[in-house]
């Protein structure tokens, strides 16, 4: 019989984590041949792959910024993705997405380098078990990195839930459906900048503040992973 | 697909240094204060035709939401409550940036944002909204339509949102024999159960200044919004950052204490227009 | 930890102030020297340099670049030169003449599918790159094979002072160009000889930052060429 979800007597999750534990974590990069960059992000079930095309002429030729390149995101959900099938038409929730994510890309991505140019991000969610949008700033992230993109610093994603009372590290389907909360982070830790932030729930200020440092601590250990991935993805001798 | 903004109006770069100099003195061009919201002013029961409704001008900013109710099955996994859904339109007469279309993205997260920090805490009573439970129970709809644009529509429609929930009434019906619901629009009923009172207050941050409720060219000028939604007792019932600007720490930090502030100034405003109503 | 050449930066990573580099790829931010892209710190003669291990390229005027034709409009070709920009070569460059829409038929002189060797004469941040093959050597490719290759890679396929493409030349009898814009033309002998060429390149191209890499080359071109008897 599966655990109940909650935070059982010995202080663990349904899935035996801790509360501030993730679930076991996947990065690849360089998954794709045609993109520019690429990358599939795993936390969990949860399998999310991002590519980047461009920086690239727009076909729309209005489409474009004198100044700096335009950042286009689609998040996605593939109609396998979920229980119930799910549409392939985009709903609110993935225009939704694909703004914030946008927005917690661009203070990073050095567009200013490539004026008149459209720089695509692609993120097609395959499997979603909760934190599908953090997995898929992630692996954003690591595309954008492998295009070879100039970046002022590394992003990743994580969301803090609140589950009988208790706040925890990035919930997954099961404990987000009986969530009290749910606030997903994203940030920059190197720039010490927090890019996407997000509440559905009820929280008091110290639980987000507290929920907060939980979820940057997070955020600087998937960046540290994110450097460790992109850096195996050349075999570079360090003599 | 979401694409960085690249039809935005641009604002004097005179501008943006006499709003920024204004700031460093702690006020803003129509006088008030960093920390304070503009002039707030709310109609309850505009519209006849609605089973509730109410204006909000925000300074410049004009929203009217309208709430209409209509009788549906309920979800198979709540046969036991009503459904509430918020929609938005930036109508294209409320500003040279609108253009006709279904709701674009800032529409959507703008009805996402207020849906989600009224259905958290719970702010309507959707088990008052049954009819005949597994069976019939009341949809409400809430409409917020943008009619003039200066900057802050979260916060404005918001407002508009709540007044129009608690100036709503559901109309009398009569169960015919086949099962069907007959309703007597117009004839009140009973008022719709609001349990708590829910506001969102945005602030902006211009040059290193965090800015309660921007206007439209405070906005523009902005690194990023921060909307936050209190509940009456301030608890924080929904967050969302919008806006390519990163934020620091220390900044949300701030946002929240000053928003907290601004929160009871909505309050206040939201009570009397209950009162009034 | 490690010193000299081949330690790698990360996207965020902060470099010390001494680490030399171009733009974009180390950038300040906040007063600090940060690589913007995957990289190494190469340290040669006392003296550090951010490589970056993956770039886009984007045209300067003078670069000489391998262009594919892609289309044909009214007097000009649109060229691919494997940058965020489409270049343009115009059709009265090309032939070197005032231009006769009634007698140039553009689409016969010049195909969509081509390769030509051309410099970028006007690039700016509100044009499209223009280029011109008036010049020695510039032109239309018509034999020889081109290959495409990473742009960060084409400063080790060329190496110090044109080493390693001499190199290359030397060994299999080619005559080898490579291009900024990340493409090599080769031109060989014999087709033996051009796979050879090709499969050298890629080998460049896989290890192009590992120490000893000139003799590795050396090494298998000969080897190679002993294997296939040639």
């Amino acid at each position: 019989m599966k655990a109940k979800v909650g935070i059982d007597e010995r202080g663990l999750r349904h899935d035996g984590r801790r509360p501030d534990e993730m679930r076991p974590v996947s990065m690849k990069v360089g998954v794709l041949a045609n993109a520019s960059g690429s990358a599939l992000v795993e936390f969990g079930k949860t399998k999310v792959l991002a590519a980047v095309y461009g920086p690239r002429e727009p076909q729309q030729r209005f489409m474009v910024l004198p100044e700096k390149a335009i950042l286009r995101v689609r998040y996605h959900m593939a109609p396998f993705s979920t229980t119930e099938r799910k549409s392939p038409a985009p709903s609110r929730r993935e225009v939704e997405l694909s703004k914030v994510i946008r927005e917690a890309l661009e203070d990073v991505v050095i567009t200013s380098e490539y004026p008149r140019t459209v720089i695509d991000v692609f993120v097609e969610v395959l499997q979603a078990d909760g934190g599908t949008r953090a997995a898929g700033i992630t692996a954003a992230s690591l595309a954008l990195a492998d295009a070879g993109l100039p970046m002022k610093a590394l992003v990743a994603s994580v969301a803090v839930g609140k589950i009988a009372g208790a706040l925890v590290l990035d919930v997954d389907e099961a404990e987000d459906s009986v969530g009290e909360a749910d606030m997903p982070v994203a940030a920059a830790p190197d720039l010490g900048l927090i890019t996407l932030f997000q509440l559905n729930g009820v929280l008091t200020e110290e639980e987000v503040q507290r929920g907060l440092s939980m979820a940057l601590r997070a955020i600087e250990q998937l960046v540290a992973m994110e450097k460790t991935v992109l850096k195996q993805s050349y075999e570079v001798v360090e003599e | 697909m979401s694409v960085t903004p690249f039809r935005l109006p641009v604002i004097p770069a005179l501008k943006r240094q006499s709003y920024l100099s204004l700031y460093k003195r702690g006020v803003r061009d129509d006088g008030r204060s960093i920390r304070s919201p503009r002039q707030v002013e709310i109609k309850v029961g505009v519209l006849d035709k609605a089973e509730g409704s109410a204006l909000v001008k925000l300074g410049n900013t004009q929203v009217l939401a309208g709430v209409k109710v209509e009788v549906t099955s309920p979800f198979k996994d709540s046969p036991n409550q009503g459904v509430l859904v918020v929609h938005a339109e930036n109508v294209p007469l409320a500003s040279p940036i609108f253009e006709p279309g279904p709701p674009d993205e800032n529409a959507i997260e703008l009805a996402r944002v207020i849906d989600r920090s009224l259905r958290e805490v719970k702010a309507v009573d959707l088990g008052s909204l049954v009819i005949r439970p597994g069976e019939k129970v009341w949809n409400v709809w809430v409409d917020i339509y943008v009619l003039d644009h200066d900057g802050n529509l979260f916060d404005a429609s918001m407002l508009a949102a709540m007044a129009a929930l608690m100036n709503a009434d559901l109309p009398d019906y009569e169960e015919l024999e086949t099962g069907e619901i007959s309703l007597r629009r117009g004839v009140g009923g009973r008022k719709i159960k609001v349990d708590h009172m829910v506001v969102t207050v945005t602030t902006a941050k211009v040059g290193s200044y965090i800015i309660v409720d921007p206007n439209f060219e405070e906005e523009v000028i902005s690194d990023y919004r921060l909307v936050l939604a209190f509940d009456e007792k301030l608890r924080i019932v929904g967050a969302q950052k919008t806006g390519s600007g990163g934020m620091k720490l220390e900044e949300l930090q701030e946002a929240i204490k000053v928003s907290k502030e601004a929160a009871q100034i909505y309050f206040k405003v939201l009570e009397q227009a209950r009162g009034g109503s | 930890m490690m010193k000299a050449y081949g330690q790698i930066a990360l996207p965020g990573d902060r470099l010390e102030q001494r680490v030399e580099a171009e733009r974009p790829f180390v950038m300040e931010v906040g007063g600090e020297k940060v690589a913007t892209v995957v990289g190494i710190i190469s340290q040669r003669e006392g003296k550090a340099y951010f490589v970056p291990l993956k770039s886009i390229y984007v045209p300067k005027v003078w670069d000489v670049v391998i262009g594919l034709v892609e289309s044909v409009s009214a007097a000009s070709w649109m060229v691919d030169i494997n940058s965020p920009y489409q270049a343009l070569l115009y059709a009265q460059d090309f032939l070197g003449r005032s231009f006769n829409p009634s007698t140039d038929d553009l689409y016969q002189i010049l195909k969509p599918g081509e390769y030509v060797k051309a410099k970028v004469v006007a690039f700016d941040k509100t044009r499209s790159p223009l280029l011109s093959v008036q010049g020695e050597g510039l032109g239309r490719f018509i034999k020889g094979a081109v290959i495409d290759v990473p742009p960060a890679r084409i400063p080790r396929i060329i190496g110090k002072k044109r080493s390693m493409t001499s190199l290359l030349e030397e060994k299999t009898g080619c005559s080898v160009f490579p291009a900024v814009n990340g493409r090599v033309h080769v031109d060989c002998p014999s087709p033996e000889l051009e796979a050879i060429a090709i499969m050298a390149i890629r080998l460049i191209e896989r290890e192009s930052h590992t120490a000893g890499l000139t003799e590795r080359v050396a090494k298998f071109i000969e080897e190679e060429r002993r294997r296939r008897g040639i």
